[in-house]
């Protein structure tokens, strides 16, 4: 197909395209890594090649899909080479940025725009922690810092040197489980899961918090969305961790 | 987000010295307003200067009323002992906002700065007086249910989003803040503007100013204070219409009284009108309604939200009768 017939046909996979190919010029270091035929066109410098091969990989059915599985496989391998080689800096401003998560040290190279919650994902590969909404309205990446629930995806990691962060990796005791995960366990408190690491996280935020007089544990819970509907669970899980004296209405 | 240079500020001499070096830079404090903007690209500073590990965390008493630091967050606000007994009405306020971990992120001083969340200012494929001066309003002839009734101007219509500020508004705060030329006070009053013509500078502090911190006078009729927020969830949602009140009682009779209302107007919007008929007045449902009949004098409703008039009117009556019969809890 001639390019400016595929324009026509799909303004929005160009759009897309366009982002991805920015992305792709910023991955040039990648040549030592795992290749395969699909990702030779994704780096490919010829920028035809690489958008007409996507386009025809849409049309032919593995959609958005195929193309973000091969990116996101090239994006932790490029993480990987820069913490590697120290050698080999990206062509962004980066810092060092030393982080403590789960009581363990992490000395990172990390543009300032990265946010904790990419920083503990993408960096040190603890995936617990969920990108709902990355905008700090659903509480998928709730953690604790020094103890207190927060929104992961609003923080910046350099702004986080030296606070002790507790994702859900950290919660359990060894092979023991925290007891708000073994009763989220027995009351059901999830069905698809992404929001459960968030939700026992604000949970184990709130236990530490306590109830402010004349709030209910919904109340207190109200920052962690659940698309499935499983509040019911959840909420007879934190219920039974409280306690008796806990109120729910 | 667009990359930026990150500093992190040992004291506050040295906050104010980074950010009036460079006009496009910013303070962090909580972040989550900011980051949020700047995620959006609405935002766009070239350097933020990290004040969170600035000593400006405390609540101390102050002259028979309260100091407040910037830094401190709003949950540790709310919980304060002091907040809760002498100025109920801050609490209950800024519980109802947000959530449990926005609550622990945010600053006072990051609150009072707040941007509105006008769904047209946050998305930058349209146009924006606020965000670029002289591109339109597309909220005016658009979809403004959550916009202003009072206080607008033709450039725009948006909404000061905060619920502490309504409080603050009513307990008449002073901010004091820091610059390169010196200390000064700004009364809450002062500190937000209304768009007129320039609806691009939300407040009155510089950008090289940094709020040090809030005080609360102390005040006849704060302790029996109290905040109504109405809105579309029973909570993680914006007012609607809010109001915050204050009355100092005489047996059955007003002797002073503070209103100021949020999810109408560009500011906190006090009403010293309604405050005047309120005052001397029997604390009843007559003279509350006619206070509240003052407080929204002269709105002026968008073609989706004059809903907000009346439920403004309702919604002081409603909090009125219950400061005056002392209920508490239930507020948001």
């Amino acid at each position: 197909m001639e390019h400016d017939d595929e324009r026509d046909i799909l303004p929005n996979v160009i759009t897309e395209l366009d982002e991805i190919d920015g992305t792709m010029d910023s991955m040039e270091n990648l040549s030592d890594c795992e290749s395969n035929t699909a990702v030779d066109y994704l780096l490919s410098d010829d920028g035809e090649a690489r958008r007409r091969f996507l386009i025809q990989s849409m049309i032919a059915g593995g959609g958005f899909a195929a193309a973000n599985l091969l990116l996101s496989h090239k994006m932790i391998a490029y993480a990987q080479t820069l913490q590697n080689k120290e050698g080999r800096v990206d062509p962004a401003i980066t810092m060092p940025v030393n982080l403590r998560v789960n009581g363990k040290s992490y000395q990172l190279q990390l543009e300032p725009q990265t946010t904790l919650l990419d920083a503990i994902r993408e960096r040190i590969g603890l995936t617990g922690s969920k990108k709902g909404c990355d905008r700090g309205q659903c509480g998928a990446c709730t953690v604790l810092a020094d103890g207190h629930r927060i929104n992961s995806c609003l923080a910046l990691a350099a702004a986080h040197e030296g606070v002790e962060i507790t994702t859900i990796e950290g919660l359990a005791n060894g092979d023991q489980l925290h007891p708000l995960q073994e009763a989220f366990i027995k009351h059901d408190g999830f069905q698809c899961g992404y929001c459960t690491p968030g939700q026992i996280m604000s949970a184990a935020g709130f236990l530490k918090e306590g109830c402010p007089p004349g709030m209910t544990l919904r109340d207190c819970m109200s920052g962690n969305i659940c698309r499935c509907g499983a509040y019911n669970g959840i909420f007879a899980a934190i219920e039974e961790t409280i306690g008796p004296e806990s109120r729910v209405s | 987000m667009n990359p930026f240079i990150y500093k992190r500020a040992t004291d506050p001499g040295d906050a104010v010295h980074e950010i009036s070096g460079n006009r496009n830079a910013k303070f962090l404090g909580g972040g989550t307003n900011l980051v949020d903007l700047m995620k959006m690209e609405v935002e766009l500073p070239t350097e933020l200067v990290d004040i969170t590990r600035l000593n400006l965390k405390s609540i101390e008493k102050n002259g028979g009323g309260l100091r407040i630091g910037a830094l401190v967050s709003n949950t540790d606000l709310a919980t304060n002992r002091m907040v809760m007994e002498n100025y109920p009405v801050l609490s209950q306020a800024i519980l109802a906002g947000a959530s449990p971990q926005l609550r622990n992120m945010a600053t006072v001083g990051g609150n009072l700065l707040q941007r509105t969340r006008c769904y047209y200012f946050m998305d930058t494929a349209f146009p924006c007086n606020k965000r670029v001066p002289g591109s339109g309003c597309p909220a005016i002839p658009g979809y403004n249910r959550i916009h202003a009734i009072l206080g607008t101007s033709d450039k725009c219509i948006a909404v000061h989003p905060s619920d502490m500020c309504v409080a603050l508004a009513a307990l008449d705060a002073v901010i004091n803040v820091r610059g390169p030329r010196g200390d000064r006070q700004i009364p809450i009053s002062d500190f937000h503007r209304l768009p007129g013509d320039t609806p691009n500078i939300d407040t009155n502090l510089q950008q090289d100013e940094l709020i040090v911190s809030v005080d609360l006078p102390p005040a006849p009729f704060a302790k029996r204070s109290r905040y109504l927020k109405v809105r579309d969830r029973a909570q993680y949602a914006f007012a609607l219409v809010s109001v915050a009140v204050a009355l100092e009682l005489n047996g059955s009779r007003i002797q002073s009284a503070r209103l100021a209302m949020g999810g109408v107007a560009h500011k906190p919007w006090r009403s010293t009108d309604a405050e005047k008929i309120l005052a001397g007045a029997p604390a009843n449902r007559q003279t509350f309604t006619a206070a509240a009949e003052a407080a929204v004098k002269g709105a002026q409703p968008q073609k989706y939200n004059a809903f907000k008039v009346e439920l403004a009117k309702r919604a002081i009556v409603r909090v009125l009768e219950e400061t005056a019969s002392g209920k508490t809890g239930g507020v948001a």
